[in-house]
């Protein structure tokens, strides 16, 4: 196990690199000036402006320098926000897209699998035809149209809960909810499926023969197995999730991270683009390993240290 | 276990009810026209809290004077700090920092200020060694302002030649520059050129003072938040923790020289990107001020008196690149300026109070005498079919070709894309022949293709940095900073040569002189194609009395504001 976990981790220090290196040079293809006021800076300004961004030496020192930076956890400054480093800059947001996403993602799985399970559970019921229809809706849907519904109706109308801004927890309920569908919606069709597959196997038609109670065979026995699949759905859906939403935050003014880094590649802050790119895909090989660690946990049968010969 | 399965259908009922609640709503109130009139606050006319709370749509993306590119620094910079002169209530620059007008050398070249008392929000006296030392910084190679080489090139002396020894990497002398420190009470500018202008330019936030031993002290962390800056300002920033925060308030600087012409105890800031979010928190009573509206919300507010529109100093016209064959045709040029039509695409496209430009330098934006700029020229280039396909059929013939393919380098928001769409319609169809192939690109790649020249038609738009028409006839003479399309025309650079100098000092002369510039440009020589003026609309509460609107620099002064309890 460890030794596993150890070349894991060290394959995912590789894919970072190969990562970081990869976007440093895509992005350097990316047509497009740096600085808001290029219209304006004359050709010795613009120069001045360059050497003061690094920017006035070859690609190739220049991703030197950076890949040199990076190892001693120097990320640059931003070039729109002066004078910012860009890992203040990045961990300030991270918090709030962090949060946001955690509580969508769990508000999501935990709805959509209750939502699963009960339309597996009541085939071909109303209980299914509901969770179905909720499924959909969530699934074909786009969010910023459930942000927008429940800003105005639920903040603006019966005035609930406030329409915009991030001062604390009753802010993030709206668009929590908002931002859960598409969980809800995909956790609640894999659920539904792999349920009705799992109740149909032998091994619960033996528990039913043995007269295990309803609730042990939905919980103890169905729940278990139908899992697995469902995991390695939601771990990307998570990482999308927690590193924020860009319609999202917009929509309800929270400062994170999925705005940033779009508004970031639009007007070519190189740093942020890099910085944000690079922590992207930090969390998403954390999760992937999670997930693996998960499938372990959740079903012993499959090995981590397999198919090490 | 009968209990936890009724107790999970508890829950899912309530999310049910949520959602569902949120859906039939729309339904119940999709047809109201408008949400009902009344903010939040309550009916008192006395002891109201002067306070406002606003919404931007932009964070701050620096405090620091010198390194300030943008409108959103420039307004808060402008509300929380002073220069030698101000611009008041109408747009007209006063003296602040300077006590009364300086003394003119009869060059009009060399300007001496005499400073009155004030002090920063530490105790110290501002004095004119700040100015120096402020402007120094903003014009130092090493510091990478953006707006001080802009704003000072060619207009304080010395200024350029610091710039170009920079970029060349060859020493240079900061104190070569013509600004000097007679006393702590006299300071001493020297001109490149007399200015027009000159008022403005002191005015602008990048000629705001710095005091040295604070910004020294600081270092990196200097105008990092709110406790790293030093106010001389209105207002002082009471929280801003930095250049990503999305919050920020200020608060009344008790020791402004100017403190008992200001009311405004406090005001909140907040960000919001999304126009219909901003909206929402308006009619939801948690905002005062909105930001700019986007142009599809303005119809939902016409006749509201809560919409304020006004008409902003921005221009939006098609640069025609007359590097290209067909473009140096100036039968073409005109073909393609009057070949769409502005007045359908302003009312039916941006429906958001934008009139048609028939001309480069807006109206609204500088008098003489009570007089607009407009006045005189009127309407110079206008949308005509009819001519225009004359135009163009002289100008196929004179190419001795039947048809043209031009690339159209354009936004890539959804409304650039609407009105570029619109404009290549109009012209396919009113100029046969011709073929259009949009290219929409986000805005710093348009920046770097203007930069390069490579583009045929590009859309583009104009804001003035100082209030005299030169911020926008001096784009284009012959081979200017920012002309970038090749337009070239001795006559035009004559006229806009003496109006940046022996007339500097004849308003009239030199307004006559860009007039008749201006004419030579678009009815001669078709430049450039105008197409519409930009007017802004906010939702601001009828209780805010006084607010101050600028058409270049900083958006707003707080300065006057009041607020006055409902009727």
């Amino acid at each position: 196990m460890a030794k596993y976990l150890l070349k894991r981790v060290l394959y995912m220090f590789l894919t970072l690199f190969i990562i970081a290196s990869l976007t440093f040079f895509l992005m350097k293809i990316i047509p497009g000036t740096p600085f808001a006021s290029a219209n304006k800076l004359g050709p010795a300004q613009m120069e001045i402006m360059k050497a003061k961004y690094g920017l006035d030496q070859p690609v190739p020192v220049q991703y030197a320098k950076y890949i040199g930076n990076l190892l001693q956890g120097d990320l640059g400054i931003s070039f729109q926000f002066n004078n910012t480093p860009v890992t203040d800059l990045m961990f300030k947001r991270l918090g709030p897209s962090m949060q946001l996403g955690a509580q969508a993602m769990l508000l999501g799985t935990i709805v959509g699998i209750v939502l699963g399970i009960l339309a597996a559970l009541r085939q071909n019921s109303w209980v299914d035809y509901s969770s179905t229809f909720v499924a959909v809706l969530g699934k074909s849907i786009p969010n910023f149209v459930f942000a927008g519904l429940l800003q105005y109706f639920v903040g603006v109308k019966l005035g609930w809960f406030p329409v915009l801004f991030w001062r604390g927890f009753e802010y993030t309920v709206l668009p929590t909810i908002a931002l859960a569908m598409l969980p809800i919606a995909i956790a609640a069709r894999f659920m539904r499926t792999e349920m009705i597959e799992v109740l149909g196997s032998d091994y619960i038609m033996l528990a039913k023969a043995k007269g295990a109670s309803f609730f042990e065979i939905a919980f103890k026995h169905a729940l278990r197995n139908a899992l697995i699949p469902l995991v390695t759905v939601l771990g990307p859906l998570a990482i999308s999730l927690m590193t924020g939403s860009l319609v999202i935050e917009k929509i309800f003014a929270i400062p994170g991270l999925g705005e940033q880094f779009v508004k970031s590649i639009t007007v070519n802050d190189y740093p942020v683009i890099m910085g944000t790119t690079i922590l992207f895909a930090a969390l998403f090989v954390v999760i992937i390993l999670v997930v693996d660690i998960l499938y372990g946990i959740i079903d012993p049968r499959i090995r981590l240290s397999g198919g090490n010969k | 276990m009968k209990k936890s399965k009724f107790s999970l259908l508890l829950i899912l009922t309530l999310v049910f009810s949520l959602i569902l609640s949120a859906c039939s709503g729309g339904d119940n109130n999709a047809g109201e026209e408008k949400p009902e009139d009344g903010e939040g606050t309550t009916g008192e006319t006395a002891n109201v809290p002067q306070e406002l709370r606003m919404l931007d749509s932009s964070e701050i993306p620096t405090m620091d004077t010198v390194l300030a590119e943008g409108s959103t620094s420039f307004t808060y910079i402008n509300n929380v700090g002073e220069g030698l002169y101000r611009l008041d209530q109408n747009h007209k620059p006063v003296p602040a920092l300077a006590d009364g007008e300086p003394e003119i050398s009869d060059d009009n070249l060399v300007y001496t200020f005499k400073l009155i008392d004030s002090k920063w929000s530490n105790g110290e006296a501002v004095t004119a060694h700040d100015f120096v030392y402020a402007w120094q910084r903003a014009i130092d190679p090493a510091t990478g302002s953006p707006y001080g080489p802009y704003m000072m090139g060619g207009k304080i002396k010395g200024a350029a030649e610091i710039t170009e020894l920079g970029a060349a990497k060859k020493e240079y002398d900061l104190n070569t520059l013509g600004v000097k420190a007679i006393d702590d009470k006299t300071l001493e500018v020297t001109l490149e050129k007399p200015i027009a202008y000159w008022q403005d330019l002191f005015a602008f936030p990048t000629f705001y003072p710095q005091n040295q031993k604070f910004v020294e002290e600081k270092g990196e962390a200097f105008a990092s938040n709110a406790e790293n800056l030093l106010y001389n300002g209105p207002f002082v920033m009471e929280k801003w923790e930095g250049t990503d925060a999305t919050e920020w308030v200020l608060a009344k600087n008790p020791d402004y020289h100017n403190a008992d012409q200001v009311t405004l105890e406090k005001i909140t800031v907040n960000v919001v990107k999304d126009s219909n979010s901003a909206v929402n928190a308006f009619e939801a009573g948690e905002t005062d001020m909105t930001g700019l509206l986007s142009s599809d919300i303005v119809p939902s507010y016409e006749g509201d008196e809560r919409m304020l529109s006004w008409m902003e100093a921005v221009v939006f016209w098609i640069k025609m690149n007359q590097k290209n064959e067909a473009l140096a045709n100036v039968n073409i040029r005109k073909a393609i300026a009057m070949g769409f039509n502005k007045e359908d695409l302003t009312n039916s496209i941006l429906n958001n109070g934008s009139v048609a430009a028939n001309y480069f330098v807006p109206k609204d934006f500088v008098t003489l005498d009570g007089e607009d700029f407009r006045e005189k020229n009127g309407d110079i280039i206008s949308f005509n079919a009819e001519e225009a396909k004359k135009y163009w059929e002289q100008g196929l013939k004179e190419l001795g070709v039947d048809k043209l393919e031009l690339r159209y380098l354009g936004g890539d928001t959804e409304a650039a894309k609407k009105t570029d769409a619109y404009i290549k319609n109009q012209l396919e169809t009113n100029l046969p022949g011709l073929t259009i192939n949009l290219e929409s690109v986000p805005f710093a790649v348009r920046l770097e293709r203007d930069n390069a020249m490579d583009y045929d038609l590009q859309f583009a738009g104009w804001g003035p940095d100082y209030g005299n028409a030169l911020s926008f006839t001096d784009l284009w003479i012959t081979d200017g900073g920012s002309n970038r399309m090749g337009y070239s025309n001795k006559q035009y650079d004559q006229l806009i040569k003496d109006a940046q100098g022996k007339l500097a000092t004849d308003e009239k002369a030199q307004w006559e002189a860009q007039q008749e510039a201006e004419r030579i440009m678009l009815e001669e020589d078709a430049g450039l194609a105008p197409v519409y003026q930009r007017a802004a609309n906010i939702l601001l509460n009828p209780n805010v009395k006084g607010l101050a609107i600028y058409n270049y620099g900083p958006d707003y002064s707080f300065q006057w504001v009041t607020i006055e309890g409902e009727e």
